[in-house]
């Protein structure tokens, strides 16, 4: 069944056109990875799709129906939770207080603070400092059992392996699978093309706000993506 | 001497509760959504006036009035949030600034129409007139502590509010990241609404002590801000501790004024502001993290 779907979707970023009418679609359980070099539209695509991008209501499609413009808390509250960019934690809160705030969706589902804290022991034992002093590596999974804690069923993450030492992109990137057995769908936004393409089953490559290439992840050629990503 | 000197410390310490209380309401529409209410002393006339009303119709006593003037309040301000303020927010300081002085017009000039200018009091027969003598120069008054120790538990509500409630918690998401809170489901013009309707309540409280405690009159507003504004200057916003402190910090210097000429209260107060504000003007509790 399709979960997430995006007819024909124009997205701007400021006053710039970022995106030109981009088709996509998810399937329930599934993982997609989107990638594209700098500029390409891969975040405004993300942002769109949880409602921080005013985009037209038939443009995205959610469980069958139109959310496009929703608002970003309606589209939460809905199950579709994005990992910003960046992280974002909450400065003045702790990571514990971070991980309960990501229960405001008020959603029902199999997401508790032990549950996070096994995925990621590393945060049990930060569990009271502020969300500030934590490294990159653990800010990421807290960012993530933040998103988790409002039992999303599609998790949108942008560039989560960004200025991380490889071992920790493995412990991060090593979890997701384990999430999608409960249903949970990902779309993950990365530069580092290999990690993504190491766990999706279907790729999109991006190139100036269109897609470029799309399929099977595990069907892409070298060749085809370097084409695809650079317009070369 | 020692005596005398005691008691006007004491009677400032008192004054400087009521002083908390106004600043508390500022300092939390500050801390969530960085808007400064130029209303704010005028909205805590209405909640005097509002008490008024409730006196002379339906002959309630202030404080029997409190709770349904509290609850007014509330919905005044959540509604005023919703309808007015929350298209003001996101584009500068400026645009919430000039909305709410033209608010605080607004309200004088209405209280001016139906109340006249006239000063007014809320009426509590013996209540505010009854007082514990604890030695030849120091009496308290029953009410003064009263007001003192109401502010104090707002103080505490509020700190537990913040650090203990799941909607603190969201407040605090929202004041610190008003984009990402909204990916955790918070919606955050509700959250702004909801604090406004929390400070109006507050406002309420300080409105209906302070008419109980003096009398007002229709263009104190400007005064109360300036008081409330002034005991946040000197506090600081790093909790809402040093906001209270920042109160009493005031109405002790304005009590010690007094004390050496009557015309003196007011102008040592703003003193001790401008002092802070030269010296420290992070405030006496910044911060700290």
């Amino acid at each position: 069944m399709t979960l997430l779907a995006t007819r024909g979707l124009t997205a701007f970023y400021g006053d710039f056109q970022a995106l030109f009418g981009v088709d996509f679609e998810l399937a329930e359980g599934e993982i997609a990875a989107v990638i594209g070099a700098n500029g390409a539209g891969k975040s405004t695509f993300l942002r769109s799709i949880a409602g921080l991008n005013a985009v037209p209501a038939d443009t995205v499609s959610f469980a069958g129906k139109p959310v496009g413009g929703l608002g970003a808390h309606r589209l939460a509250r809905l199950g579709v939770s994005l990992v910003p960019e960046g992280r974002r934690l909450f400065p003045s809160l702790s990571v514990e207080e971070n991980l309960l705030v990501g229960k405001s969706t008020g959603r029902e589902g199999s997401w508790t603070l032990e549950r996070v804290y096994q995925l990621f022991p590393r945060l049990a034992e930060r569990r009271d400092a502020p969300a500030t002093l934590l490294s990159g590596g653990e800010q990421q999974m807290a960012a993530l059992g933040r998103a988790l804690m409002g039992n999303p069923r599609l998790l949108l993450c942008d560039e989560i392996s960004l200025g991380l030492a490889p071992i920790v992109v493995k412990a991060i990137y090593g979890a997701l699978p384990t999430l999608t057995r409960d249903g949970l769908s990902l779309v993950i936004v990365e530069q580092d093309i290999g990690t993504a393409l190491a766990v999706a089953q279907r790729a999109w490559c991006f190139q100036h706000g269109r897609v470029s290439l799309s399929g099977q992840a595990a069907a892409l050629t070298r060749d085809a993506i370097s084409r695809a990503y650079f317009g070369l | 001497m020692f005596g005398e000197w005691l008691n006007t410390v004491v009677q400032g310490v008192l004054l400087g509760g009521l002083y908390g209380m106004f600043a508390m309401g500022l300092a939390l529409i500050w801390g969530v959504m960085r808007l400064v209410n130029i209303a704010h002393g005028d909205f805590i006339l209405l909640g005097a006036y509002v008490a008024l009303v409730f006196g002379e119709t339906a002959g309630l006593h202030p404080l029997a009035a409190l709770p349904a003037v509290v609850a007014l309040m509330f919905l005044l301000g959540f509604v005023l949030q919703r309808a007015v303020l929350n298209r003001t927010l996101g584009k500068g300081l400026l645009p919430p600034l000039l909305v709410t002085f033209g608010l605080s017009v607004v309200v004088q000039n209405l209280l001016l129409q139906f109340f006249s200018a006239d000063s007014k009091a809320l009426r509590a027969e013996g209540l505010t007139t009854a007082s514990l003598r604890l030695g030849d120069a120091l009496t308290i008054g029953w009410f003064p502590l009263g007001v003192f120790l109401a502010a104090l538990l707002m103080g505490l509500g509020l700190q537990f509010l913040f650090a203990r409630t799941a909607f603190g918690r969201a407040l605090r998401a929202t004041s610190d990241d008003q984009e990402t809170v909204q990916l955790v489901g918070v919606d955050e013009k509700k959250m702004y609404a909801l604090a406004m309707g929390l400070a109006f309540a507050m406002m309420a409280l300080a409105g209906v002590l302070l008419g109980m405690r003096t009398s007002f009159s229709p263009t104190d507003g400007p005064a109360n801000l300036l008081f409330a504004f002034e005991a946040v200057v000197i506090g600081g916003l790093g909790s809402f501790w040093g906001t209270f402190a920042g109160g009493i910090l005031l109405g002790v210097a304005q009590s010690v004024g007094f004390r050496f000429d009557p015309g003196w209260g007011l102008l040592v107060g703003h003193f001790v502001f401008l002092a802070v504000l030269l010296f420290r003007p992070e405030g006496l509790f910044p911060k700290t993290r």
